[in-house]
């Protein structure tokens, strides 16, 4: 299939888990459309789930009322996939790669989620300006390999 | 299909935990019940059968580790089985074959687990 010039999408959905699924879909049928294979499609839908996830509890605080900010740019190189929050914000930086073994001798388990999102995509990337506008970008070329 | 399900078998010693759908945040206080269940009824030896699993993300993976020191403490483990192999792929990324035993069938686990009689 030849690669798509490029194309805009974009979804606003209330901020519950229960919507997860649904952005899945919109991810994984995108990433397809733009010429993905099914991996590297799971792939993407996996992070922007992580991504969602954290938004929806550490920014949102699972308030129903507010709405996950969903874009998605297709080039004939990437995916790009930004999600914005106006939440309080929080610094990845801070968090190292999980040292498995010790996370689960101290029943500790966040933090997968944001390494699984560096594992699964090629660039991850974030901006903040709490209250106002912080977001994640996500992005994964056709031609690399990634995880 | 759409959701998340829990079936449990257990025979004499092993409890099986059969998942299917999609395990996922929002899904997953449904997985974390079944496991406290089996502990509160002191069922330490547990197999959780992923056959018909789609889906997971760290939210389900977070519970296989925030429970794994306790079972193991009591004599127990978790034992995983028939991973798909899109499932296989997320506990590889994140380096859970080391930490947990995973077998290509349901049986193969529990009758680990009854080996040890």
């Amino acid at each position: 299939m030849s690669k798509p010039k490029k194309q805009k999408y974009k979804l606003k959905i209330s901020s519950i888990t229960e919507n997860l699924e649904i952005i899945r879909e919109f991810i994984n049928k995108i990433a397809r459309k733009a010429g993905f294979s099914d991996e590297g499609a799971d792939q993407i839908e996996l992070a922007v789930d992580e991504a969602c996830t954290n938004v929806i509890k550490h920014a949102y605080h699972f308030d129903s009322k507010r709405l996950l900010d969903i874009s998605v740019l297709v080039d004939k190189e990437k995916i790009e996939i930004i999600v914005t929050d106006k939440g309080s914000g929080f610094d990845p930086d801070q968090l190292v790669a999980p040292d498995i073994p010790k996370y689960a001798h101290e029943a500790k388990v966040g933090g997968l989620g944001i390494h699984l999102m560096r594992s699964l995509m090629d660039e991850v990337s974030y901006s903040f300006n709490p209250g106002k506008r912080n977001s994640v970008s996500l992005v994964k070329y056709y031609s690399r390999k990634s995880a | 299909m759409s959701g998340f399900e829990i079936t449990r078998k257990d025979d004499e010693k092993v409890a099986v935990l059969h998942l299917a759908g999609f395990l996922d945040a929002h899904t997953v206080p449904k997985f974390e019940e079944a496991i406290q269940n089996l502990i509160k009824e002191k069922k330490y030896c547990i197999t959780v059968n992923m056959q018909d699993l789609d889906y997971i993300s760290s939210a389900g993976l977070g519970v296989f580790m925030g429970f794994i020191e306790e079972v193991r403490e009591n004599g127990g483990d978790i034992k995983l089985s028939n991973l798909s192999q899109k499932v296989y792929r997320v506990f590889d990324l994140l380096g859970f074959p080391t930490l947990f035993e995973i077998f290509n069938d349901e049986s193969e686990a529990r009758s680990q687990f009854n080996q040890l009689d």
